[in-house]
């Protein structure tokens, strides 16, 4: 099946941390447990109205007070409970006629065990960084009166350019980006407790909302 | 089973999610003995080779218990023909068949590292003498005052 990667199917969730679960024979499997969100769809998008297709998942409930004017009184009008997060994905304009607003998406087709998923989320941010730990530059010697000891070195040639090269890696803000762990297994999905526990790390914060696809490798052979 | 002793263990245990320990709870055991550090102790495990599967003794001195609920490991060393080996073990794996107490050691300290710089005799630690409550127990005492013996639990 060959699906192009825009229009993969999207869940919503949240990390809740990592533990370990043993497997079958016994080996210690280090896994990330994310709790799945309502996952329902709260707006489609149309090629017509919108000129694009789109359907747009709702989840993360919140209090009315804590949600803007604008938001509450998009998710009133549909009847829908109070969505802290939306998100929206592409899918084919054929596709829009199996969705309508207020229905859940089916969670099992993409969460079975042993299939591969991408999950993005924003990074941990870890403030201003310099060029070591940013763009694991080498530092300068510490003895020999040297006092380059983190510093970025050159950061260009002389009169010719005469200035800064666009693009030229500075010292910056380093995470709170939008970052995605490719191709870890899916170990559990656990359907009553509405969690799913894949392998390996996920990015961002404890409690961090994730969007969880099927991996594009797997998904376009 | 073993409750975490150490005051950061305690409160990696309270900031874990409810929903994490649910998870985790249907991987730990329930009947794990009661081992501390110093204690000599014999580990079954379970080895597979191919498709056949068999047990396999281990035995030596639990020289450290490290970390909490479905984390937690301890070391047993032993001196095996003259090479001293440490194995760590899970201790809710399913590798695990069974752990036997043989004796009980008298430690001071909850990490036994100076065992490994000691050869022969001096590696033998004191042994609590077992009670009625079973190998692990602490010794009895006697309080001047009253002159009876009193268990310490």
């Amino acid at each position: 099946m060959t699906i192009p990667a825009r229009t993969r199917p999207e869940i919503l969730g949240k990390k809740l941390g990592m533990t370990q679960i043993f497997n079958a024979d016994g080996d210690a499997i280090p896994v990330t447990v994310i709790e799945l969100g309502e996952n329902i769809v709260t707006d489609i998008k149309t090629p017509v109205k919108n000129g694009y297709a789109a359907i747009q998942l709702g989840t993360n409930i919140k209090k009315e007070k804590h949600l803007n004017k604008p938001k509450m009184g998009n998710l009133k009008k549909k009847n829908l409970p109070m969505f802290g997060y939306l998100k929206e994905y592409r899918v084919k304009p054929e596709e829009l006629d199996a969705h309508k607003i207020g229905e859940q998406i089916d969670l099992s087709k993409i969460l079975t065990p042993k299939e591969l998923v991408d999950v993005t989320g924003m990074s941990i941010g870890k403030g201003f960084q310099g060029m070591v730990k940013l763009y694991n530059k080498q530092r300068g010697p510490k003895s020999h009166g040297s006092k380059s000891y983190r510093q970025p070195g050159s950061i260009g040639a002389h009169t010719y350019p005469g200035r800064v090269l666009p693009g030229k890696k500075m010292p910056s803000r380093m995470g709170n980006e939008k970052v995605t762990a490719r191709n870890l297994k899916v170990i559990e999905f656990n359907k009553e407790k509405n969690v799913v526990l894949v392998k390996g790390a996920v990015p961002g914060v404890e409690g961090g909302m994730l969007t969880i696809r099927p991996s594009i490798k797997k998904w376009n052979v | 089973m073993l409750k975490s002793n150490t005051a950061f263990n305690r409160f990696r245990d309270s900031q874990m999610h409810l929903k994490i320990k649910e998870i985790i709870s249907n991987n730990l055991k329930k009947d794990i003995p009661n081992v501390r550090v110093g204690d000599t102790v014999k580990v079954t495990v379970r080895i597979k080779e191919g498709a056949k599967e068999r047990s396999q003794n281990y035995e030596g001195v639990i020289i450290k218990i490290k970390g909490s609920s479905i984390n937690k490991t301890f070391t047993v060393r032993r001196i095996f023909q003259g090479i001293g080996v440490e194995r760590v073990f899970f201790l809710h794996s399913p590798k695990i068949e069974k752990i036997t107490v043989l004796r009980s050691g008298k430690s001071r300290r909850a990490k036994l590292y100076y065992l490994r710089e000691r050869v022969g005799k001096s590696t033998k630690l004191k042994e609590i003498i077992s009670s009625s409550q079973g190998v692990g127990s602490f010794p009895k005492e006697v309080i001047p005052e009253e002159g009876k013996l009193v268990e310490i639990t």
